[in-house]
């Protein structure tokens, strides 16, 4: 019986031996730039590291796919895939976070109007479970049918079912150019219809998003290739009596985009792209930014001292609206919105079937799972 | 509950018409699409609501049979084969469109509403991109079941990429809803997991998905080559230049001969290979890629690469790729379709090691495949008249999904595992792997009712999970061992 307070393996093998010496409540942790995510680990939690797990296994450009481990810094990859012109098309705020800790969380930035979320991109995942068992599904082809998809069941499954040390990923070219379509308007009816006037139309745009912050919006629509700027010019066509502007030279619009998804405290909103004033009426002093044609936003509220009750006050206004709060965790009793009971029981029964000794972070997930 | 008791409990919730004993009639759901598996089931119903599936379910975990759901029927891995003594659930009569909301790109609808079906409702200005050939008569549910895909799906992704919410009757009689119509509800992804799970998990009955807008432009061209390698060369090419094909197919020599002489859409018999390429998007972005994708036809060894002028020539250009399964007939009595995948890089020299295979197995091999993603549908020719043919060319077959599993690919890119592949399921998996899928499987349906001796290669029963080891019913008769 092992009774170290932390772990770190240097394969999954080695994962495998460690997990299944271990009894106590574990805590898988890749650099940890997310770790205030989900509920507070049991006391004493056997820390999981997995800056061990550290290797690009391989990188096939012709194929578009990449095996890695789940230790490997994000950037990096990006690093190293960027230099054949490629890149994993999430782009997440980072803060030096791991492929692991992104593959656990399922976090996302602007790209995934285009190119869809983790879940979309893991096309094979390696596992450990918490009694040692080494479990691989999926493959390394973007096309496969063969048994069960795990992937996308650890996909946000915040290491509550096992320690995932390996994913395969569908990567895509990067965009030989690109252009964003910037449109100020002030009126959440009116922003909203912008929207949809633009998600309504075939635009093909890497990224659709709205951002809301001091009172006013903006639309930011982004398009890749080489004749980004001609559509993002003939995508404003389609908006009428409203200041637009072609910015040609666009990666801090999108940087900014990114980092005010991360904040003191952020609550992510699952909705309807038409549930967008809505949105933006809940959100109170936060500032919004929204995959508008997706549905899904993000409040970032300042600080202050009644952090708490501003973030309690929004959710209740957009209930029946699932929300999670990501940044902040800590500031409400239950981060998720709970499933309903017939779909947390389904959620609780794969869970004692993955880890039936209740090892993987016990209690920090939905429901208490 | 007797079986007796099941039957009028059935016939109590579907009414008698939808209620079908008699052997005659229940011959017509002895097969899905793949004919060699047969097995008429005790019974069959076809409820009309979300409800009386629920209600048929339960009846059935109460009477502790066990029941297959079936769409169309269309499935080509014996998905939706009956079982013995089993309770089909037919869901044809589960066909209205609930909702259409474009605003949001979402619509509704039952399971038995079919692929085609989708797109037309929301056309036309919309359309829903998995496409399997088999669109016009392939339901949704069915589509779910096997996360199917189809030509477009390389650029625009598969069935489990566009569904974003499941109403789900479990095994055990309940319902419940997994995603919604909106994206990312909180919890674990039991959709992504529910998505290709091949009816094992429960059976879907209400069905929401994510549609989008038509391209503004299509451009195609078809190019022909001398060899497949050559053909296939090209593919990786216009793939490494950054360009992502709406749809990018290939046929080889045997397969030109054969559709040709069905289609009649001029393309030259005795070439080596053809390379159908479709671009759509906006159309600047289109023209210039369309360009692009000329020339490097052209460089890589096409000296006759034709360009679609409008709709009818695309059209035509189509139907030669379509005929392809079926005009087979025209030159061998019998083939099987194989369903493999390899990395697309391979593709050239995988091509190569399945001739060497036919010719060592005196066959003829027919190829046409989804060269985009790599997924093959290699054609195995036999004559069923010729004593051992038949046994020889599923042999064949068979090594050749050996072969996609030594490139480092699988063994189904959309028909499914169902029974046909269950075989092969232990080739690309390890036992750990296995455990794993049946702990999902568990997960969802304990007593192993959904569509039992599907997916996983030998039978296995769920342990307790937690409490104490109880013997189940069938592990005491030895007709199955715990993993
Ligand atoms: C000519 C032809 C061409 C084809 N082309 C393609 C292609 O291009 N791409 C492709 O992917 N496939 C293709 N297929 C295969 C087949 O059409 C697909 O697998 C299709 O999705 C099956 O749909 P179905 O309604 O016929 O399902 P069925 O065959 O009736 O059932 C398939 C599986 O789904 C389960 N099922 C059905 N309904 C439900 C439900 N509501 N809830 C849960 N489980 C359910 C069944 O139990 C079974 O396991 C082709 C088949 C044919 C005959």
């Amino acid at each position: 019986m092992t009774t170290a307070s932390a772990v770190r393996p240097a394969s999954t093998e080695e994962a495998a031996s460690a997990l299944a010496e271990l009894s106590s409540p574990v805590r898988p942790l890749g650099a940890g730039s997310r770790a205030e995510w989900g509920g507070p680990d049991a006391p004493g939690a056997v820390t999981v590291h997995t800056g061990g797990l550290d290797r690009i296994v391989a990188h096939n450009p012709g194929d578009f796919t990449a095996i890695v481990q789940a230790g490997v810094p994000f950037a990096e990859l990006q690093r190293h895939l960027g230099r054949e012109g490629q890149w994993l098309a999430l782009d997440p705020p980072d803060r030096g976070g791991t492929i692991g800790g992104l593959v656990a969380t399922a976090d996302s930035g602007p790209a995934r109007h285009r190119y869809g979320g983790v879940r979309d991109l893991v096309i094979g995942i390696t596992v450990v479970l918490s009694d040692g068992t080494v479990a691989r599904s999926g493959g390394t082809v973007i096309k496969n049918v063969a048994g069960y998809d795990l992937g996308k069941l650890f996909a946000g499954s915040y290491g509550t079912l096992g320690l995932v040390t390996q994913v395969a990923l569908r990567l895509h070219p990067l965009p030989a150019r690109t252009a964003t379509l910037v449109a100020a308007i002030a009126d959440p009816a009116a922003l909203t219809a912008a929207v949809l006037a633009m998600s309504r139309h075939p635009l093909e745009a890497m990224a659709l998003d709205v951002s809301w912050a001091g009172g006013t919006g903006r639309l930011l629509v982004r398009f890749g290739g080489v004749t980004a700027a001609a559509r993002a010019a003939d995508a404003a066509k389609l908006l009428h009596d409203v200041d637009t502007d072609v910015v040609v030279d666009d990666e801090s619009i999108w940087a900014a985009q990114r980092s005010a998804q991360r904040g003191p405290a952020v609550v992510k909103v699952s909705a309807l792209p038409t549930d967008l004033p809505a949105v933006i009426a809940a959100a109170g002093d936060a500032t919004v930014v929204s995959r508008a044609a997706l549905g899904v936003s993000y409040l970032c509220f300042p600080a202050g001292d009644d952090l708490a009750a501003r973030v309690t006050a929004a959710r209740a206004a957009l209930a029946p609206r699932p929300t999670v709060v990501l940044d902040g965790a800590r500031l409400v009793e239950g981060p998720w919105t709970a499933p309903d009971p017939g779909t947390l029981a389904l959620m609780r029964s794969v869970k004692a079937r993955f880890d039936p000794a209740g090892m993987f972070r016990p209690g920090t997930y939905v429901g208490g799972i | 509950m007797d079986g007796h008791e099941l039957v009028e409990r059935l016939r109590r919730v579907v009414g008698d018409r939808w209620l079908l004993l008699d052997e005659h009639e229940l011959r017509t759901y002895e097969s899905d699409g793949l004919l060699q598996y047969q097995q008429v089931p005790r019974l069959a119903v076809l409820p009309g609501t979300g409800e009386q599936v629920r209600a048929c379910v339960a009846a059935c975990a109460e009477a502790g049979v066990p029941w297959v759901a079936r769409g169309a029927g269309s499935g080509l891995s014996g998905g939706a084969l009956p079982v013995k003594d089993g309770v089909l659930i037919v869901l044809s009569r589960l066909n209205r469109i609930l909702e259409v909301d474009l605003d949001n790109g979402r619509v509704c609808v039952e399971p038995g509403v079919t692929n085609a079906a989708v797109s037309t409702a929301v056309a036309p200005d919309f359309f829903y991109p998995p496409d399997p050939s088999s669109q016009i008569v392939c339901t949704i549910g069915g589509n779910v079941a096997e996360n199917s895909g189809g030509a477009h799906c390389f650029k625009y992704g598969f069935t489990t990429n566009y569904v974003t919410g499941l109403e789900v009757v479990l095994a055990d009689g309940t319902l419940v809803t997994i995603g919604g119509k909106e994206l990312d509800p909180p919890g674990y992804d039991l959709l992504g997991a529910f998505v290709g799970s091949e009816g094992t998990l429960g059976v879907a009955t209400k069905i929401w998905l994510r549609v989008v807008p038509v391209p503004e432009a299509t451009r195609t061209l078809v190019a022909f080559f001398d060899s497949t390698r050559q053909a296939g060369e090209a593919v990786s090419a216009i793939v490494q230049a950054g360009i992502v094909p709406g749809a990018i197919e290939m046929m080889d020599a045997t397969t030109i001969r054969a559709a040709e002489a069905m289609a009649h859409a001029g393309y030259p018999v005795g070439r080596g290979a053809a390379l159908l390429v479709e671009l759509d998007g906006a159309e600047a972005e289109c023209d210039a890629q369309f360009t692009q994708v000329t020339s490097i036809c052209a460089e890589q060894g096409s000296d006759d690469v034709r360009v679609s002028r409008d709709e009818a020539e695309r059209a035509l250009f189509w139907k030669t790729r379509k005929a392809a399964f079926p005009a087979m007939g025209r030159i061998s009595p019998n083939y099987f379709v194989q369903d493999g995948v390899v990395p697309r890089t391979t593709l050239p020299d995988v091509l190569v090691r399945i001739d060497e295979l036919a010719a060592e197995y005196g066959l003829t091999v027919a190829n046409v495949f989804h060269a985009g993603d790599g997924n093959l549908h290699p054609l195995v020719c036999f004559d069923a008249a010729v004593e051992g043919q038949a046994a020889r060319a599923e042999e064949l077959a068979g090594r050749i999904l050996d072969i996609c599993l030594e490139a480092g690919g699988s063994i189904t890119g959309e028909h499914g595992v169902g029974v046909d592949k269950r075989k092969h399921m232990a080739k690309m998996f390890g036992e750990g792997d296995l455990a794993a899928f049946q702990r999902l499987r568990c997960a969802f349906d304990p007593d192993g009712r959904a569509n039992p001796g599907k997916v996983m290669p030998t039978p296995r029963l769920c342990g307790e999970v937690p409490g104490v080891y109880r013997q189940h019913p069938l592990e005491a008769a030895g007709l199955a061992e715990r993993f």
